[in-house]
């Protein structure tokens, strides 16, 4: 949600550049907007990551489309076996949501571990899967939930999965006046267990690594299983062979050991002041061996 | 580039501006309005010395544009005293409890614990560290600041304040 001090990047923060403000109040308009605007816009959830930015001269958007005065794009509901959620939710909104804590636990335990108070205040969901940004906490959560985004475009709506989204370092599958307005969650089998675990230096820090699961267990043996990786590669990462691996078995100690062995194989971390690569890829197996367990231990059946 | 007028209530005074659309919320503060309590720190969105109250949420006016205030209701560390004048049970908390030593972080250490105190108003010991972890204090090591805001916390509640024992 923050960039890296300005130091790190040889930089100094500045004013940001001008922009004309723009503060539509429906979706379609804001559509409408980007698509006339083309380059020159962009929209602003927010702020947190695109400001910074913009203070850093890295981004110097000539338009800024603010969403937050779109109330379609705030809040959570159910809607049959999904639970859809606005893009505008912010972090703070995910965390105090009844419905949210009961059915989706970890988005809550997640958002609790992203960046600080003040900015889960403002920090919206919608930004943080949308931005592409590898640091990202929700990117993998949702890959490991399989969870669809909406987006509305100049051709009309359509849905992209979270597996699907992600082609690089702040490269997603969103085209140019594409605005993501809601995350469409499948709400997981009663019973079902999870856990993001997130090795940082410091509160606000992105992951050194982290790992999302969720797992479903029937008679003492996996039933299914989830698994997501943060901050481990220029994407977040869904780690598909690591689960098979573990589905059947009673997480003993040596299936554990080979399901993590494949989730590190699919992990090409930057080398960075969180750790060299092999240390970062290491601690994946290690947010990932904890969440396991603590998943485990949650789930019933 | 064109400004935009903002209208938003700022410690209860209804104020009217003209603004550059690049104006961050704390550079419009201390700069057009004179509330220089809020500081600058960072600018990075990392220290909380910036942190005003924002229609109910602590935000970090170093990473907020004043356009996307308009219309806000906005309390800084000048509007936090009683209304007679006296201190508020949190400036009472930092003074009796030396909860600062250089005072800079001191405005936006008192503004983010008002909202939690406001959400919470009788926070543990590792609530109030959560709650305040967006706001850096390189003097004090931040143990009187906790205490500080127990004091306020057992001050809104009526009840006698006990410093744990160390």
């Amino acid at each position: 949600m923050t960039v890296d001090p300005p130091r790190a990047q040889g930089r100094m923060p500045v004013i940001p550049g001008s922009f004309s403000y723009h503060r539509p109040t429906s979706v379609k308009e804001a559509v409408g907007l980007l698509a006339t605007l083309g380059d020159d816009g962009r929209a602003l959830a927010g702020g947190h990551s695109l400001i910074p930015m913009m203070k850093l001269r890295l981004a110097t958007p000539a338009n800024l489309v603010d969403l937050a005065g779109i109330a379609e794009l705030k809040g959570a509901r159910a809607d049959g076996n999904d639970i859809v959620i606005g893009a505008m939710t912010t972090q703070h909104d995910l965390i105090a949501s009844d419905l949210l804590t009961a059915k989706i636990p970890i988005l809550r335990e997640t958002s609790l571990q992203i960046a600080d108070p003040q900015v889960r205040y403002v920090g919206t969901l919608g930004g943080n899967v949308a931005n592409g940004d590898p640091g990202n906490d929700m990117p993998a959560v949702m890959m490991c939930l399989n969870a669809a985004y909406q987006v509305t475009g100049k051709n009309g709506e359509r849905r992209i999965a979270a597996r699907q989204f992600y082609q690089g370092a702040y490269f997603t599958a969103l085209e140019p006046g594409d605005v993501l307005t809601a995350i469409r969650i499948p709400v997981p089998a009663a019973g079902h267990g999870s856990a993001y675990e997130k090795l940082k230096r410091k509160i606000g820090d992105y992951a050194t690594a982290a790992a999302a699961v969720v797992l479903t267990m029937k008679g003492g043996k996996v039933e299914s299983c989830s698994i997501g990786l943060t901050n481990v590669a220029e994407t977040p990462l869904w780690a598909e062979e690591a689960a098979k691996i573990l589905v059947g078995s009673a997480l003993d100690a040596a299936t554990v050991k080979r399901a993590v062995a494949a989730a590190e194989a699919i992990t090409a971390p930057a080398e960075d002041a969180r750790g060299p690569a092999q240390y970062r890829t290491k601690m994946a197996g290690v947010m990932l061996t904890r969440a396991l367990a603590r998943a485990k231990s949650l789930a019933r059946g | 580039m064109a400004k935009s007028q903002v209208a938003m209530k700022v410690n209860g005074n209804a104020v009217e501006e003209l603004v550059e659309p690049r104006t961050l919320l704390i550079h419009f503060l201390r700069e057009q309005l004179n509330l220089t309590g809020p500081h600058i720190g960072c600018e990075t969105s990392h220290c909380g010395a910036c942190t005003v109250d924002l229609d109910g949420k602590s935000v970090k006016s170093c990473t907020v544009f004043a356009v996307q205030a308009n219309g806000a209701d906005i309390r800084t560390i000048e509007g936090m005293a009683n209304a007679d004048g006296t201190l508020h049970a949190l400036q009472e908390g930092f003074r009796e409890m030396h909860g600062l030593q250089c005072g800079f972080c001191t405005p936006g250490m008192i503004t983010r614990a008002y909202r939690l105190l406001q959400e919470n108003n009788n926070p543990s010991e590792e609530e109030i560290r959560y709650g305040i972890s967006g706001n850096l204090c390189r003097c004090t090591g931040y143990q009187n600041i906790v205490k500080a805001i127990q004091y306020a916390a057992a001050k809104i509640n009526g009840v006698p304040f006990q410093e744990a024992a160390e």
